[in-house]
């Protein structure tokens, strides 16, 4: 199989045409001792019902969210993606089609850019959005160099209520000098305005913050925006948009930069990708923004159009001197998002914002009746996950938990040796209450007689 | 093409007019055509020290990004204020509206480097 | 007529797919959350019923150009055709399905399809070490560029510069700047490679990496890089392939051999996973042995039957990705692997330089090419003549519009005077490749008869051309832009 439609006769008449003898000619150029001697050394071609039947079997392999009751997050989260999505994300002409460089002939995908912006915009409450970036860890390293950019400072305040895959990612970014990562510690799980305070010193061009944060918490963004633009730095929100179609949007509270992580909006869990980043700022920073950016014009007989525009911002025209170095972006992760939100609208947001605040809730307020389970993170008002302190090893019950077909959270010792017995949960509006009654059930039988018991050694990464 | 008599010129398509102690700075009729619609053009605060021949700013069109160089040493005294509403006055009117920036040279004698109308048609007619 | 906005056709009170209803006793709200830190108005997302969502996308979706429909001959982007099983599989729920912090044990089945890609690449490349987390081509070029500042910083110097060719890709440029290094360009001599001489002048102990495409963004292999490898290593530099031409060297050269110490693949280019009209693209960064220790964390290791992501890695320039890259895009790309097989492997590039060549010597008479000869899989075009005629490279790609097939890249690289830059790939068929050839020599008749035709064209495409210069001087960006005019 090649995917390769050419007769002999066909290359023959080809060859003759270019006027060379043999194919061969044709590379010439490449030094004998740099050729592949031989075929590759790799299997045979298989046919499609053999590879289907292999991928079917890795699949096999895998727990997924239809076999497992998942609760886990983390920052990919299980929820609902409606069918139509699916059936329109796959069409040709969107998976097909490269970026919109000729606005005549791709009005279909930057039209469904624009959408996309607008609605990151609404959900944000900031003035312009980007065509997407790579995930949501990314987002936040591009909103560090905007914020180094615009101040002219190099300090990158991180609270340690962000992903701690999103600091991580920071601080690889950092390595190259253009900006340095200062981490403030979370506290129950939040980031404390006072302590950031503290650090906000006039080297600082932001403050990264999470909503909600790492751990669940809905942060006091007012706060945070406030104690970062009394210092003089730029506030930056990491934040999620499940949450924000019913907290309150950063945007609105004042904050300079939202970024965040899309999956929660249309996007498969895929093992972890593709994902989708998003970037929104205010107009007056537009010119410093990263990516592709679609704005809306009108064609020779004064028809409203759409064009990829600034793009003198971008690599391919500004080279070292780009914004950023993004090219190839998450385009149809970023349809996807469009047409999740299209599809639910301000209703179904809400509606799956409110079921997952609720069964949260729920959840927690059973799983903490349980003797010797904790919620370390106290009253903290939290959205759709939370910590439970067990009275053993997390990554233990996850094991237990696992034979029941749940998989049952992230153990934070993964983050942060020092608390094997944490474990974050996550619920979605697809968990029923059978679950979540199945989880409790699950717990109370691990935990019976571990209450009080000293803690075994905890393996650190599950 | 439009190359009024009374300018000095740059090889990089500057114009300049000396006004006593300053030069008036913007780029060529020929440099706005080659360049297209400018969309925006970024230019130092006043007070900026500029050294002949280094990039003062910067010139967006849709498609392309040119710098602007100084064609004389010293301090930015003024800048075109009214560019960043209407950058397009760089195309309308490239050697009136559109000027750039005014600068208070430090070195009078580095006029003397810069081409006169007749020399910047000759490098033009070069390029055709 | 243009297609209405979402906002358009929002009508207060409609709905989309419902959920189940809640299913536990409500709290309300109010008391779970304080009442400041609710949202006072909901974000003005549209209310519009499932069949009009599905034929406001599915009208959009027909006003685009794409692969499935006619040749894409966009150069450097290697746009061939996306076979379906590849999507198919990727929908698998064992694989769509699965969260990346699933316990190692229960994700076996995903590791596995990691590493096994891993192998077939390695194979291609004739590279011994490889990772897949950078999402795209772009974020390789960054990964191998820190990967540089890391191993001459252990070597007690970072060094100070990177040399990129003046045929270079903008995100090689741009990247070296986001790493901190300077950018030092060398240019390109009469036949296209890159000028030795030059090169042999811009090196020194300052110089952290060189980062060379090949073949180059002319199509012209660097029949030198033998050469080029024994300057940079000669002074103790790296040399980065930037692997987007890969597509000419397929089961034909390896880049192992080359000497290079980094390579990038774009899978979305090579190992045909589709565009998605901008993206997810899947970058690969294949290493050799001493750099090794420098890839970014975790790094996929197996142990009996076991796989297993090791955190634990010291020299690691650290993480790049949220989680493990484009996964989803891995497994299109082993899907398409497999299909190949070694046999079919070993036409890709041969029938890609074949249909590049064919496509030259149909229009070599027409249109002036950038360097006489042979190219590999792409070749670049100089509309010169035609400019004297009154017609620009942006035209003539505007006119083939008309002809229902998509322009080439234009204007890149920056070294040819309206360039106009032609890939095929293997996937187009002789009669497909005489048909976007007749289109060009028809269009090069028009600039003759009637260029005015075609500085006008497109004109049966949905939109005409658009201001450009209208939509960045004054930005309407959202919605909202719009309505307020
Ligand atoms: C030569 C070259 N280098 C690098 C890139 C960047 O790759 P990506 O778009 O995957 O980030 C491209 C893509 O267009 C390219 O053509």
């Amino acid at each position: 199989m090649s995917f390769v439609g050419r007769s002999d006769a066909e290359r023959r008449a080809m060859l003759e045409c270019i006027g060379a003898k043999s194919i061969e000619e044709l590379w010439g150029a490449i030094p004998a001792d740099l050729m592949v001697r031989g075929a590759l050394p790799v299997d045979p071609p298989l046919a499609e019902y053999e590879i289907a039947r292999r991928f079917a079997e890795w699949g096999e392999r895998n727990a997924d969210a239809n076999r497992y009751a998942c609760f886990l997050g983390a920052g990919i989260y299980d929820h609902f993606i409606p069918a139509a999505l699916r059936s329109l994300t796959a069409r040709s002409e969107f998976a097909t089609a490269y970026t919109p460089y000729q606005p005549e002939v791709s009005q279909g995908t930057l039209q469904a850019i624009f959408e996309y912006q607008s609605m990151i915009c609404e959900l944000t409450g900031m003035e312009v959005a980007n065509a997407s970036l790579y995930d949501g860890a990314t987002a936040c390293v591009e909103a560090a160099h905007l914020a180094a950019g615009a101040t002219g400072r190099r300090i990158v305040l991180v609270s340690g209520g962000v992903h701690p895959h999103f600091r991580e990612v920071l601080r690889t970014y950092a390595s190259a000098g253009s900006f340095r990562v200062q981490e403030i510690p979370a506290e129950r799980g939040a980031t404390s305005a006072a302590a950031a305070r503290k650090l906000l010193t006039p080297e600082v061009a932001a403050l990264l913050w999470s909503q909600p944060s790492f751990e669940g918490i809905v942060e006091d963004g007012a706060a945070l925006t406030d104690a970062a633009q009394g210092a003089g730095a730029l506030s930056v929100a990491a934040a999620d948009p499940v949450a924000l179609a019913l907290l309150k949007p950063p945007g609105h509270e004042g904050a300079d930069i939202v970024v965040g992580e899309g999956q929660s909006m249309g996007v498969p869990m895929g093992y972890g990708g593709p994902l989708v980043g998003f970037f929104a700022t205010r107009k007056s920073q537009i010119r410093r923004l990263p990516g592709r950016l679609a704005g809306a014009t009108v064609d020779l007989d004064a028809r409203r159009g759409y064009v990829l525009t600034l793009q003198t911002r971008e690599q391919h025209i500004r080279r070292e001197r780009a914004t950023s170095n993004i090219c190839t972006n998450q385009g149809l992760m970023a349809l996807a998002n469009a047409i999740h939100l299209a599809l639910l609208g301000a209703g179904g947001m809400r509606e799956v914002a409110t079921q997952c605040l609720e069964k949260a809730h729920y959840l927690a307020r059973r799983v903490s009746a349980l003797p010797g389970v904790t919620l370390p993170h106290g009253d903290a008002p939290f959205f759709r996950e939370f910590v439970i302190r067990l009275p053993g090893a997390a990554s233990d019950f996850v094991r237990a938990a696992q034979a029941k077909r749940i998989l049952a959270g992230v153990p934070l010792a993964r983050f942060d040796r020092s608390r094997p017995r944490d474990l974050l949960v996550a619920v979605t509006e697809k968990r029923t209450r059978e679950e979540m009654d199945g989880y409790v059930e699950t717990l109370a039988e691990w935990s019976r007689g571990r209450a009080g018991s000293p803690l075994e050694e905890a393996a650190c990464r599950s | 093409m439009n190359v009024p008599k009374e300018l000095r010129y740059t090889k990089e398509h500057e114009w300049v007019r000396v006004r006593g102690q300053e030069a008036e700075v913007g780029i060529t009729d020929y440099a706005q055509g080659e360049l297209g619609d400018v969309i925006f053009v970024e230019l130092p605060a006043v007070g900026t020290r500029v050294s002949h021949m280094k990039p003062l700013g910067t010139i967006d069109a849709v498609k392309t990004v040119s710098d602007l160089f100084a064609p004389v040493s010293g301090e930015i005294v003024a800048v075109n204020t009214e560019l960043k509403e209407n950058p397009a006055l760089v195309n309308q009117s490239p050697y009136e509206r559109g000027w750039m920036v005014r600068i208070k040279m430090a070195a009078l004698a580095e006029t003397e480097s810069l081409l006169s109308a007749d020399g910047y048609e000759k490098v033009l007619g070069a390029i055709a | 007529m243009p297609e209405l906005t979402l906002r358009d056709l929002s009508v207060q009170g409609h709905r989309g797919p419902r959920l189940a209803p809640l299913d536990i006793p409500a709290e309300g709200v109010e008391r779970l959350l304080p009442r400041e830190r609710v949202r006072t108005e909901g974000p003005a997302l549209p209310e519009i019923s499932e069949p009009q969502v599905v034929r406001h996308f599915v009208n959009l979706s027909v006003l685009n150009h794409h692969i499935d429909r006619a040749i894409y001959p966009l150069g450097s982007c290697t746009m061939k055709y996306n076979p379906k099983l590849n999507d198919e599989v990727a929908q698998l729920q064992g694989l769509a399905a699965a969260h990346p912090l699933q316990p190692e044990e229960l994700s076996q089945g995903a590791m596995a399809v990691i590493w096994e890609l891993h192998g077939w690449l390695r194979a291609i490349m004739g590279m011994p070490a490889i990772t897949t987390h950078p999402a795209a081509g772009a974020q390789c070029e960054l990964t191998a560029i820190l990967m540089a500042r890391a191993y001459h910083g252990e070597r007690g110097n970072p060094r100070e510069e990177v040399i990129v060719p003046d045929s270079a890709h903008g995100t090689n440029p741009s990247t070296v700047n986001q790493v901190g290094y300077r950018v030092v360009t060398v240019p390109s001599g009469a036949d296209g490679c890159v000028d030795i001489a030059a090169l042999r002048r811009a090196v020194s102990e300052k110089t952290a990496a060189l980062m060379l495409t090949n073949p180059n963004t002319l199509g012209i292999f660097e029949r030198d890089v033998g050469e080029i490898a024994r300057i940079a290593h000669g002074v103790g530099a790296l040399l980065y392939l930037d692997g987007a031409n890969l597509n000419a060297m397929v089961g034909l050269a390896s880049p192992g051999a080359m000497e290079f110490d980094f390579a990038h693949i774009n899978l979305h280019k090579t190992f045909s996973t589709p565009h998605g009209g901008g993206g997810p693209g899947g970058g690969v960064l294949c290493v050799r042995e001493a750099l090794e220790p420098f890839l970014p964390a975790p790094v996929l290791e197996r142990a009996g039957d076991l796989y297993r992501w090791n955190h634990d890695r010291p020299r690691s320039v650290g993480r790049v990705h949220s989680y493990y890259g484009n996964f989803g895009i891995l497994v299109r790309a082993l899907c398409y692997l497999k299909s190949l097989g070694a046999s079919g492997l070993a036409e890709v590039s041969r029938e890609a330089i074949l249909n590049a060549n064919y496509l030259k010597a149909r229009l070599r008479d027409a249109y002036e090419p950038s360097h006489p000869g042979y190219c590999m899989h792409e070749f670049v075009l100089s509309a010169s003549r035609q400019k004297s005629r009154g017609v620009r490279a942006l035209d003539l790609g505007k006119r083939l519009l008309d002809f229902g097939m998509h322009a080439p890249t234009t204007y890149f690289p920056l070294i040819v005077e309206e360039a106009l830059m032609i890939e095929p790939t293997e996937t187009e068929t002789k009669a497909s490749l005489d048909a976007f050839a007749d289109a060009l020599l028809a269009i090069d008749r028009e600039t003759v008869e009637d260029p005015a035709l075609v500085r006008n064209a497109p004109t049966r495409t949905p939109v005409r051309r658009l201001d450009e210069a209208r939509a960045a001087r004054n930005p309407a960006v959202t919605w909202r832009d719009l309505e307020a005019g």
